[in-house]
């Protein structure tokens, strides 16, 4: 761990050097400073109170849609579903072309190729502005041994996916095996390389429902930043609680934490139970109040969500015609 | 000893659950002769919106719910209301200003019109629709089913069985309701929700505001997810410019009515809140 290579500034310090061992990453990891939970809850339960101006709404309303990772992750995806979602990433709104496009398909593994070829020229690979991001790593549980992994992720990579969620190992950092989930998301980046010299962007799901405390979930940001993860995404959306506010907030303060220390920027993804407009503008508000609003950016902020664009979209219309809109007026995947 | 009475202040009822109105404001409500009765919540658009999503949320449940067993939980309804007459005498009293025996009329009455269209829940069906003949080997069925979230203005003058003939008729063949209560006299309504709600009434069904049908109606008329509005109690209201926004958004709407129609029972108010699926089905040759 002394590549500092990705640090612009040299007299800027990593909060953390030399080797990774396990020794090294619990002193650094059990040194970081514990979370206020009642501060934090409190916070979060500021945000939600600010009143928001309908033109201020109108440009929130399209920040989030470009934000979003439209997604399906169900045992029952086929290659139809993926093609109609994939159709509603390009047009969100048939009856408004002016809505914009959301930043990526999220989908398994193994229905990479066929959101690629739905796509043609809209993919990100191909020159356009829709990206297709794979969750991998044996997702939901992360229980598989790290050849199959590895192979999992490469699959991905191979089939053309753009970006990798992954997901760490919750058994061995419960068990504080730091060492054995930071070289496991080291290896998992190694597998994002692509045989053109690029690599997918990897982001790191930490599932904060099944890491009990906000000390933990403070603790996993900095190991998944510390071995690589270009983003940190809270859940898999499969274990409840999903994506909450404080751990959001909680996750936005390393990450402003570590680009204060290093100058690099780190994304954050929240994932799971963002079903309406309301929430996910309390989240921007976060996110502009703690990272600073040029995170307010795909290549910075993303939501997980399938519901959330629906809700958006009759918020949309509603601002548009003047009359509350229904879920009949959005088109179904 | 003599003990302070405790002026109530009621909320809304949406989703099952009883919340104040988003806005935070209430409204005195007071007898004809002008004493004060109690506060009720000033509901506000939002409030509007929220209750038409819960109200949707409860259709699936509720419509696919079997005839049978809506009559029964409605028949439920029935009985809590007769549990708690003494309430509501003394609340239709309040309100009205009439007789103690008037009032005790008017709730025996309303407990009578809920039982009526309990009765309907399993019966409608057969005599609304049924097989029609046609010049072809097939049989050929029509069916009512019910529209699905169904907007109401209840009846300004008959706060207890004005409210109870537009809300039982609507909901027995299988939609749900938001009602905007008498604006004047806002308290049965809230107590009938209170009874709603003890009575294995699914959440949602039933969703009862109160406050000015003036600010409200304007909403839920324009709204694309209401898919009926009944204008019964709108008669004091610009209710011409209600029926247009409506029709903007292809909802079925039911113009006001003179207060002696709008307490009358009628089959009429049920199908109103109906869509009759017409069914063509091969029949065997032999």
């Amino acid at each position: 761990m002394t590549d500092t290579s990705h640090s612009p500034d040299g007299a800027l310090a990593r909060p953390f050097d030399g080797p990774a061992t396990d020794a090294a990453l619990r002193r650094f990891l059990d040194g970081l400073p514990g979370v206020d939970a009642v501060g934090l809850e409190q916070r979060a339960a500021t945000i939600g109170t600010r009143s928001i101006k309908s033109s201020s709404k109108a440009a929130a309303l399209d920040a989030v849609l470009s934000l979003i990772d439209l997604t399906t992750l169900e045992g029952a995806d086929t290659r139809g579903r993926v093609r109609s979602l994939v159709s509603k990433a390009i047009t969100p709104d048939p009856s408004d072309p002016s809505v914009p496009r959301v930043a990526a398909v999220c989908v398994y593994n193994d229905m990479v190729h066929h959101a690629v070829e739905a796509l043609g020229a809209h993919h990100a690979g191909s020159g356009g502005d829709i990206a297709v991001a794979a969750v991998a790593t044996a997702f939901p549980s992360g229980r598989a041994s790290l050849a199959v992994k590895l192979q999992d992720t490469a699959d991905a990579v191979a089939a053309g996916a753009d970006e990798i969620d992954m997901v760490i190992d919750r058994g061995a950092f419960l068990s504080g095996r730091f060492g054995q989930v930071y070289d496991e998301i080291v290896a998992i980046k190694n597998a994002c390389r692509r045989s053109d010299g690029g690599h997918a962007h990897l982001k790191v799901i930490l599932e904060t429902g099944e890491l009990s405390t906000y000390d933990n979930v403070r603790k996993a940001s900095w190991l998944a930043i510390l071995a690589g993860g270009d983003f940190i995404k809270t859940s898999t959306g499969k274990v409840a609680p999903a994506a909450t506010l404080p751990v959001t907030l909680l996750m936005l303060e390393v990450v402003r934490d570590w680009h204060l220390g290093t100058g690099q920027r780190i994304g954050v993804k929240p994932a799971g139970g963002i079903r309406t407009s309301k929430d996910a503008i309390k989240y921007l508000v976060a996110v502009a109040e703690t990272a600073g609003e040029e995170w307010i950016a795909p290549t910075l902020f993303r939501f997980g969500a399938s519901s959330l664009l629906d809700d958006v979209l009759m918020q949309k219309q509603k601002l548009t015609s003047g009359h509350y809109s229904g879920p009949d007026y959005v088109t179904v995947v | 000893m003599t003990r302070l009475a405790v002026a109530k202040t009621y909320k809304l009822f949406i989703g099952g659950a009883f919340p104040r109105s988003e806005s935070g404001r209430t409204y005195p409500v007071a007898s004809p002769g002008g004493d004060f009765l109690a506060n009720a919540a000033k509901a506000s658009r939002k409030d509007a919106r929220d209750a038409v999503v819960a109200a949707r949320g409860a259709v699936p449940g509720w419509s696919g719910a079997t005839a049978y067993n809506r009559g029964q939980i409605l028949y439920r309804v029935a009985e809590m209301l007769e549990g708690r007459r003494a309430q509501f005498v003394e609340e239709v009293r309040a309100a009205r200003g009439v007789s103690a025996q008037q009032a005790g009329d008017t709730v025996d009455a309303s407990i009578d019109r809920w039982v009526w269209y309990a009765g309907w829940a399993d019966k409608y069906a057969q005599v609304v629709g049924g097989s029609n003949p046609v010049a072809g080997p097939y049989f050929n069925l029509s069916v009512p089913e019910p529209t699905g979230v169904v907007a109401i203005v209840a009846p300004q003058e008959s706060p207890l069985l004005g409210l109870v003939n537009v809300v039982a008729p609507a909901i027995v063949s299988g939609n749900a309701v938001v009602v905007i209560a008498s604006e004047r006299h806002p308290l049965p309504a809230m107590s009938l929700a209170e009874v709603i709600a003890t009575s294995d009434m699914p959440k949602g069904v039933v969703n009862v505001l109160t406050g000015s049908a003036a600010e409200i109606a304007p909403w839920l008329a324009s709204h694309a997810d209401v898919d009926g509005i009944d204008l019964t109690g709108a008669g004091a209201l610009d209710w011409v410019d209600l029926e247009i926004a409506a029709v903007d958004t292809l909802t079925r709407v039911m113009r006001p009515s003179p207060l002696e129609d709008a307490v009358a029972p009628s089959l009429e108010r049920i199908v109103s809140w109906t869509e009759v699926k017409t069914v063509w089905h091969t029949r065997s040759l032999r």
